[in-house]
């Protein structure tokens, strides 16, 4: 086998480890998949109301998108943790030990995570659909709109996983999860960035995740997406590539124990 | 004399002191010594913590097939050695080779040629048994039908087949530590690393992890062992390390490191009181003991004492109970090379 199999077949066997340890824990499991629901029958059903008044159409078309977002940003969240506890087995420092394709105790939690965390968007989407969310951009908008939830998704993992591996301890991870859960509100996920002021919507407007709202948003609605699909493909590429080579250099460095 | 020595045996095994029974202390070891190609080689392995050295420049090298046990006190640097040499850490300096590769240039191919065995469970606590070991056998590229056909063999060897199917975060020390010994044997490991192997297992745990390393050492294997076990060191080893403070003190054959140091004696037990008076008479310098009826010859516990020892009671007549020979344990041999013993125990001796 060539150097190229052995990376797929190790790969593919920290994959196998990802899901068996998922399915081990079928609550925990069930729980990171239904949060985002609960977020958004949470928006719909609390704020949806007063929010609704707006002359924008429905809420709920609205909001969707962002609650698409939210699943990601929750969903990396997950996986930080993940890695991070992973890393304290000493089971990682046999793999260290080993002549495998290294990266692959890595590609395992991002494989799991992109599973996870789509699952979760499809989720997200067919509730709304019960509770009358209506993509005027049809099957093909939606389609479009979560190859760049996907792509988001894989940015934000490989980050994720750098920060996992960065931070000493669980409490270490916390930061990274308030700026992947913030971040979505200073944007325009929930409200139109022109509703807030000066300084803030300054940065909501410039922010990476507002071209991906924004351009999730005009896929699913049927409205023009702009400029805003080449910046949001141009972030989660830089994010995707940035992570995966800063958490392959943290993973490449001396374990502390 | 036979049913004296059965006694000696038994009663020297139980104070795990070295029995003289007519042959020579150094039988079955000299055959793991015999010099050929060295399976680990470092020169001069430096490595520090920030300001602490843990390393000193430690020059090993360990025959192929051979049992090497790196000797030790907590913090002597024995874990961090074997972190190097297993490639799970850089060194500061030095060079190593293991298995014929090099470490600086070859480290995965170092890797596919050892199994390690850490003093932190190297075990998947969210699989069960026998999924770490098919993880094992995956990533080592067995095929399906060959990964199962070693799992099972490695569960019945290491007394796991009933906890199998059960989470590892569910078994007991003992079987954790079985299990992850297994996982480093589902490769054909060519050289082993074990860092304190039976630290906190019981007794029964600890003899069958020795007979199990005696039976990889028979397969060809070498053994690198770390322990602060003196006793283990010495049934285990071929050769011994001593690590102090991240510099080796001594190397030898366990019987070389304890004939180094005085302290070794003969202590003779005698059926009556007159027997004593003798013996006491015949062989001068002795310590004896009234109330024990023994007397203590000094002695390096060699053949030739021993002979020499045993012709001077013969020659007088003189009928001996009980004779064992006492060379000093490890723990003596320690204290004489670093000048501090291993642990504050009180010397009964």
């Amino acid at each position: 086998m060539s150097t190229l199999t052995y990376a797929v077949s190790d790969s593919a066997t920290m994959v196998r480890r990802n899901f068996r340890q998922a399915l081990r824990y079928p609550g925990t499991m069930i729980m990171s998949l239904a949060m985002p629901v609960l977020l958004l029958l949470l928006f719909v059903g609390v704020f949806g109301g007063a929010l609704g008044m707006s002359a924008r159409g429905d809420y709920i078309d609205y909001v969707v998108p962002g609650i698409l977002l939210m699943t990601v940003g929750y969903g990396a969240t997950v996986t930080a943790l993940a890695v991070n506890r992973d890393m304290t087995e000493g089971i990682i420092a046999r793999f260290r030990t080993m002549a495998i394709f290294r990266v692959s105790v890595l590609v395992g939690h991002v494989v799991g995570a992109l599973v996870r965390t789509l699952t979760s968007a499809v989720l997200v989407v067919g509730v709304a659909l019960l509770l009358g969310f209506r993509p005027a951009g049809g099957p093909g908008g939606v389609i479009a709109a979560f190859g760049v939830i996907a792509l988001l998704a894989l940015a934000l993992t490989w980050l994720a996983v750098a920060i996992g591996l960065l931070a000493k301890n669980a409490e270490g991870a916390n930061l990274f999860i308030l700026v992947v859960q913030v971040l979505p509100f200073l944007s325009s996920a929930f409200v139109p960035p022109d509703s807030m002021s000066g300084a803030v919507r300054w940065f909501a407007e410039n922010e990476p995740f507002t071209p991906v709202i924004d351009t999730v948003r005009g896929l699913m609605l049927g409205t023009p997406v702009g400029s805003s699909g080449l910046i949001a493909v141009a972030w989660c590429v830089g994010f995707a590539l940035a992570g995966y080579f800063w958490a392959r250099a943290l993973f490449r460095r001396d374990p502390v124990r | 004399m036979n049913r004296a020595e059965t006694v000696v045996n038994s009663l020297a095994r139980t104070l795990g002191e070295v029995v003289a029974t007519g042959a020579t202390p150094d039988e079955g070891r000299d055959v793991t010594t015999t010099p050929s190609r060295p399976a680990v080689v470092a020169t001069g392995l430096r490595k520090s913590f920030g300001d602490h050295v843990v390393l000193d420049g430690i020059d090993l090298s360990v025959a192929e097939g051979t049992v090497f046990a790196l000797l030790g006190p907590n913090g002597a640097g024995k874990t961090t050695a074997v972190r190097i040499l297993s490639t799970l850490i850089g060194a500061d300096g030095g060079d190593v080779q293991v298995a014929g590769h090099d470490l600086a240039t070859d480290a995965d191919g170092i890797r596919a040629a050892i199994g390690v065995t850490g003093q932190f469970s190297a075990v998947d606590n969210l699989l069960t048994g026998q999924e770490n070991l098919i993880l094992m056998a995956d990533l080592l590229h067995f095929g399906r039908a060959e990964g199962r056909r070693r799992a099972a063999e490695l569960l019945g060897k290491f007394d796991l087949v009933d906890a199998a199917g059960k989470l590892v975060s569910t078994y007991s020390g003992g079987m954790r530590r079985r299990l992850d010994l297994a996982m480093t044997l589902v490769g054909d490991a060519r050289v082993i690393f074990l860092d304190e192997p039976t630290t906190g297992l019981d007794p029964r745990s600890r003899h069958t992890m020795w007979r199990i390393i005696r039976e990889l050492v028979a397969g060809g294997v070498t053994v690198f062992l770390t322990t602060q076990y003196l006793d283990e060191a010495d049934e285990l080893a071929g050769r011994i390390a001593v690590l102090d403070h991240g510099t080796l003190v001594a190397q030898g054959t366990p019987d070389e490191l304890k004939r180094r140091i005085p302290g070794g004696h003969v202590r003779l037990h005698f059926a009556d009181i007159a027997g004593l008076d003798a013996a006491a008479r015949a062989l001068g310098e002795v310590t004896r003991d009234d109330t024990a009826l023994t007397l203590q010859v000094p002695s390096d516990g060699g053949v030739r004492s021993l002979r020499a020892l045993l012709d001077r009671l013969e020659d007088a007549s003189i009928e001996v109970g009980e004779l064992s020979v006492h060379t000093p344990d490890l723990d003596d041999v320690f204290f004489a090379l670093t000048g501090h013993p291993t642990t504050e125990k009180e010397t009964v001796r």
